[in-house]
């Protein structure tokens, strides 16, 4: 037996983490590309809200000129990066919770037994859901194309950094969420209690003068909830324009979230939760 | 080496130790989930090259063990260190060293056999050419070249725990855990798996941790460490614990120390 053998070296070199990184996104990418029910719902559901609950609504809301348009829109237009950013929220709580309970136990004790930190492993693990919600997105933005709803081409590269931006926000919010709150058991309750709450109170389906014109309290709290930031920085990244504030919120919740992430990160969670009577402990 | 490999009826964990360090220590671990007490102070170790069973029944806390060796559970008391790297202060040493096969499955049943591998490999950081390398090996050593292209929902219980050990020893560990591998095969696919396993530790000089509740997957001269509702009742020689229990058999001494009815134990 060679000695060194036994005393591997410290720490791991840069090669190591892009290799580690490279090998989770490219596992999430080939598991996207053979599910093909999870692609189709996840498309699905924007594509019901803008078929069907935009066309039906677009007569009784009228929307104003207000940045980043510069005429006036149809509400379907209007609604399109509403609805990208829930393609992301949707995308990060399931794959979030997912880490965290059953399904995905097996593939994340394989994850968890790689020697690199396990920070970097949850982060690498954000960054490849991530990846996939920004590929659905994509996917949307070529159906809405023909649905008429088009961004200026340059609109369409401009819009991927905030979309990775939201992306990791999102993602690292279900995975705080998800390590955090022990009554979400499913995913019913995440609904109930967290996407709904943050999609209805957002700018995805009005903008927010209108909101405030009803209710000044609900307009605070759409004001503070990063939900709407993401929307307003990829909204504004659509057009070639960066919302500032936007930005600023979305980056700030970013770190905070995947650091609140890691450090309540607990991958007993799942199984020990399962297995309250200790059959198999 | 002398002594302590699984063949070799003589020599003993003491033999072993005075080479270098051990290649699994336990020492005084507790876990607790809420009020239930899972494992309590248990302390055993594992030489370099031997294949040592851990026996115990179903709820034993051998799962736990196994958890709390890889770092899926944060250990609450006592200290796991593999080759002298404690997992909790430098899991990044001692996860290097050591390749551990679940007793759930964890293979990505939509992705290929090879991606599996590959997959693997990317998590201890390996290059592409490299990890390509050593799957072809990996895939050849326990007999499936053929089926590289498939897709793992495709192969057998048993093809499937091959896989699992040929991926957990791609990044070359020197310790292997297994937490009851076998469990669910037919007899054939048990007596390849403990077959090939054994032939790692005699021939390759891994260190095994093999959890089971089987008593006929253990010889009289394999290491045992008996698990007992989260306490360590004996290690050392199974030909000494039956010996010691004056039993004929292992069955007969497991079940006389621990009080467990006969019924509760596979053959």
């Amino acid at each position: 037996m060679r000695p060194d053998a036994l005393t591997p070296r410290r720490g791991f070199s840069p090669a190591e983490y892009a290799r580690c990184l490279h090998g989770i996104v490219w596992r999430e990418a080939l598991r996207f590309v053979h599910q093909r029910e999870r692609f189709v719902s996840a498309l699905v559901r924007p594509l019901v809200w803008l078929f069907i609950f935009a066309a039906g609504f677009r007569q009784v809301l009228g929307v104003s000129i207000i940045p980043p348009y510069e005429t006036y829109i149809l509400y379907e237009v209007y609604i399109a990066p509403g609805l990208m950013a829930m393609i992301q929220l949707f995308n990060g709580m399931q794959s979030s919770l997912s880490m965290v309970y059953d399904r995905e136990m097996g593939n994340m004790r394989t994850l968890l037994v790689s020697p690199l930190p396990r920070w970097f492993l949850l982060c690498s693990k954000l960054v490849a859901g991530t990846v996939v919600s920004v590929l659905q997105v994509y996917a949307f933005l070529a159906i809405a194309w023909f649905w008429d709803i088009q961004a200026p081409p340059v609109g369409y590269l401009t819009v991927l950094p905030a979309l990775i931006l939201s992306g990791l926000m999102l993602g690292a919010l279900g995975m705080l969420i998800s390590s955090a709150v022990r009554q979400l058991e499913n995913f019913a309750g995440v609904m109930n209690f967290v996407i709904f709450p943050m999609f209805f109170a957002s700018s995805a389906l009005y903008p927010l003068w209108r909101v405030q014109e009803g209710s000044p309290i609900l307009y605070r709290f759409c004001e503070l909830n990063p939900f709407t930031h993401a929307i307003e920085l990829v909204r504004f990244a659509l057009y070639g324009q960066v919302n500032w504030t936007s930005l600023a919120v979305v980056g700030g919740c970013t770190v905070a979230f995947i650091l609140g992430a890691v450090f309540a990160y607990d991958p007993a969670r799942g199984f020990v939760r399962r297995r309250p009577t200790g059959a198999e402990a | 080496m002398n002594g302590c490999v699984a063949q070799s009826p003589t020599g003993g964990i003491e033999g072993a130790e005075a080479t270098g360090p051990v290649a699994l220590s336990v020492e005084g671990v507790s876990h607790r989930y809420g009020d239930r007490l899972a494992l309590d102070r248990v302390s055993f170790s594992v030489s370099p090259a031997c294949f040592a069973a851990l026996l115990g029944l179903n709820g034993a806390g051998k799962s736990t063990l196994f958890s709390l060796a890889t770092r899926l559970l944060r250990i609450q008391s006592g200290a796991i260190r593999v080759f002298g790297h404690d997992i909790q202060a430098h899991p990044g040493e001692a996860l290097r060293l050591l390749g551990v096969v679940f007793q759930p499955r964890t293979l990505d049943l939509e992705l290929s056999v090879t991606q599996n591998l590959l997959y693997h490999a990317a998590l201890h950081g390996m290059g592409r050419r490299e990890a390509l390398k050593r799957s072809a090996e990996a895939l050849a050593r326990v007999g499936l070249t053929e089926r590289g292209r498939d897709k793992v929902r495709g192969l057998s219980g048993g093809q499937m725990r091959r896989l699992e050990i040929a991926r957990a020893l791609l990044h070359r560990p020197r310790l292997l855990l297994l937490d009851e591998p076998t469990v669910g095969l037919d007899v054939k696919a048990r007596a390849d798996i403990l077959g090939h396993v054994r032939r790692l530790v005699a021939e390759d000089g891994i260190g095994v941790l093999w959890a089971t509740h089987l008593l006929d997957e253990i010889r009289p001269e394999d290491d045992l460490v008996v698990l007992h509702q989260g306490q360590v009742l004996s290690t050392g020689k199974t030909s000494r614990f039956v010996a010691a229990a004056g039993a004929e058999d292992l069955r007969s001494a497991f079940t006389r120390l621990t009080g467990a009815g006969v019924g509760s134990l596979a053959p």
